[in-house]
């Protein structure tokens, strides 16, 4: 019998605040001087108050909303106490008996993961152990980062493999950055993810779980568990029992260690903040936040199969990023009425996705403009260029930032579509493939390629082949 | 005793506290009296009291978010014991 794989997450993740939770440091640090952003409050020093950010509760509320949480009428602040000199105060703000969310789902492919709570907390400081490749004999620590606003969502322990488990981050991004909780940029450390994992026999409850920490990619959550799943099973085949434990994984090695435990490291003793008062989820407030809430990608991508008549397939693919669905969306009012949905779709899905991915880009930043875009499928749909052409004038917008009408002008792509010119290519092909023409004649429809070739080459590409095709059967058929 | 020496030790441990065999058998006599006035209270019916976090009477005291420059940063880190550049430096921490 086969082992099953039990996995939960939980992840952390910033909220879009331009402010820290409890002062009004700011939270723009990536890139700058360690400890620029900070202040007494975030620097835990003595008699100071945190004050709580506003704008940090409401996106923390439509998170909740958008995971279809229960908002809780009443939630209230805690204190994690544990020492670590990333930790200034000795205790980390954080919610504990009373988080502000409970319940919600998720959607993945074939299934709902169900959420067990979403959290408020603030983040830690950094600390640096090496400079490059140089390990220091002591370690630096940089607290602009200690008091970001994040959230903690964790999940039931629903998922049942690595792809489950990527799935459910994908789709878990798209909802943050569709709603504008959060940019989730994981090179700035804003989404983390931790991952609970067990083996068991089917139908048997819930193995000993092992948490598995640094996780710095999706990919890495991916690979991680699988390895955890391999190490677990064989370790139980030979019947021993798994020890509930902390690893982290060692991308470069592909495997996962024991993490050395921060002693007592789970007797956080937490006890109600007294420094803040309750946060009171009042109705017409969540009602407003929950009114607020931007269109959903699952909402989104229903609108497009609907209204524009695009498949799930293709409606999935430009709707997996907010940033995309909304290249999507402007190109195609640029292209319209010539160029429908459907070959807009096709644009982005295929010259436009390569070109973002082979330059590691991403829609928002990318050269060609979804006005362009959407001009060079109006131009191909109108017949003013060809099919082939469109990608030559793509590739030259990207490199140029050209506008694609200046581009067929330059490189002289215009598609031929006057019929006494054509017809002219066409006789001269016919002259000069007396064997392809007999043999079309002959009853080999075949045949006919190689005259278009031959009209393409005098053409240098430009002829209209729709054109093209009729005028050579016209002319064989007489 | 309703606390043991060992849980003193332990709680003396959690908080960083370094304690003498004479401070360590003073301190279980105190909070002992601590945790026995506590059972008194936990004597008491409160079924029908809802639990309470806070001794005020307010809720949702909050913030515009609005960045203000503390203008502090210097004199912060004069507060650490050692330096390094702009960044605070400890003992080496062993993950």
């Amino acid at each position: 019998m086969s082992w099953e794989t039990v996995v939960g997450l939980e992840v952390h993740c910033q909220l879009g605040t331009r402010t820290k939770l409890f002062c009004p440091c700011s939270t723009a640090s990536f890139g700058k001087p360690a400890n620029v952003n900070i202040c007494p409050v975030c620097t835990g020093q003595p008699g100071v108050l945190p004050v709580l950010n506003r704008a940090a509760v409401e996106l923390a509320f439509q998170a909740g909303l958008a995971f279809r949480c229960r908002i809780e009428p009443r939630s209230v602040f805690a204190r994690k106490n544990y020492f670590y000199p990333d930790l200034p105060k000795g205790y980390q703000i954080s919610q504990y008996e009373l988080p502000f969310a409970q319940g919600g789902t998720l959607a993945i492919a074939g299934k709902e993961v169900r959420l067990h709570r979403i959290h408020m907390e603030e983040d830690a400081g950094k600390l640096l152990h090496a400079i490059g490749s140089e390990e220091l004999p002591y370690s630096l620590v940089d607290f602009n980062r200690a008091g970001v606003p994040l959230i903690e969502i964790v999940s039931e322990a629903d998922m049942r493999s690595p792809e489950e488990a990527f799935d459910y981050l994908t789709n878990l991004k798209a909802v943050l950055q569709y709603a504008g909780i959060s940019r989730c940029d994981m090179e700035k450390g804003e989404l983390r993810c931790d991952a609970n994992v067990s083996v068991r026999r089917p139908g048997e409850p819930f193995g000993t779980k092992v948490e598995v920490k640094n996780l710095n990619s999706f990919r890495a959550v991916r690979d991680a568990i699988a390895y955890e799943v391999v190490r677990q099973s064989r370790a139980r085949e030979a019947g021993e029992a798994i020890r509930q434990e902390t690893r982290q994984w060692d991308a470069a090695a592909e495997r996962t260690e024991p993490m050395r435990s921060k002693e007592e490291a789970h007797d956080y003793r937490y006890f109600p903040e007294p420094d803040l008062v309750p946060l009171v989820a009042e109705e017409a407030w969540v009602a407003r936040l929950k009114a607020a809430l931007p269109e959903l990608p699952a909402a989104r991508r229903a609108r497009f199969v609907a209204e524009l008549g695009l498949s799930d397939y293709d409606s999935g693919v430009v709707t997996a990023e907010r940033a995309l669905a909304d290249y999507f969306e402007e190109a195609l009012a640029a292209a319209a009425p010539e160029a429908g949905a459907k070959q807009v779709a096709n644009w982005v899905q295929s010259d436009f996705l390569a070109r973002v991915k082979a330059e590691k880009t991403s829609p928002d930043r990318a050269p060609v403009r979804p006005a362009m875009l959407g001009e060079i499928a109006k131009l191909v749909a109108s017949g003013s260029i060809s099919g082939k052409a469109g990608k030559d004038v793509f590739a030259a917008c990207w490199e140029t930032g050209k506008k694609p009408s200046d581009i067929v002008a330059e490189l002289g792509l215009a598609q031929v579509s006057d019929e006494a010119a054509v017809a002219a290519w066409v006789d001269e092909a016919v002259k000069e493939n007396p064997q392809a023409a007999a043999d079309f004649r002959g009853g080999k429809p075949a045949a006919a390629g190689s005259l278009v070739g031959a009209v393409m080459r005098r053409s240098r590409g430009k002829a209209n082949p729709a054109l093209v095709n009729k005028l050579i059967k016209e002319k064989l058929a007489s | 005793m309703p606390l043991s020496l060992d849980e003193v030790r332990k709680v003396a441990r959690l908080a960083r506290l370094k304690l003498s065999d004479a401070e360590l058998s003073r301190f279980e006599g105190q909070l002992g009296r601590v945790l026995e006035h506590m059972a008194d209270l936990a004597a008491l019916d409160t079924a029908a009291v809802p639990p309470t976090a806070h001794a005020l009477g307010l809720s949702n005291v909050m913030r515009a978010d609005e960045p203000v420059e503390s203008g502090v940063q210097e004199a912060l880190l004069a507060n650490g014991p050692e330096r390094e550049g702009p960044y605070l430096k400890v003992p080496k921490v062993i993950e």
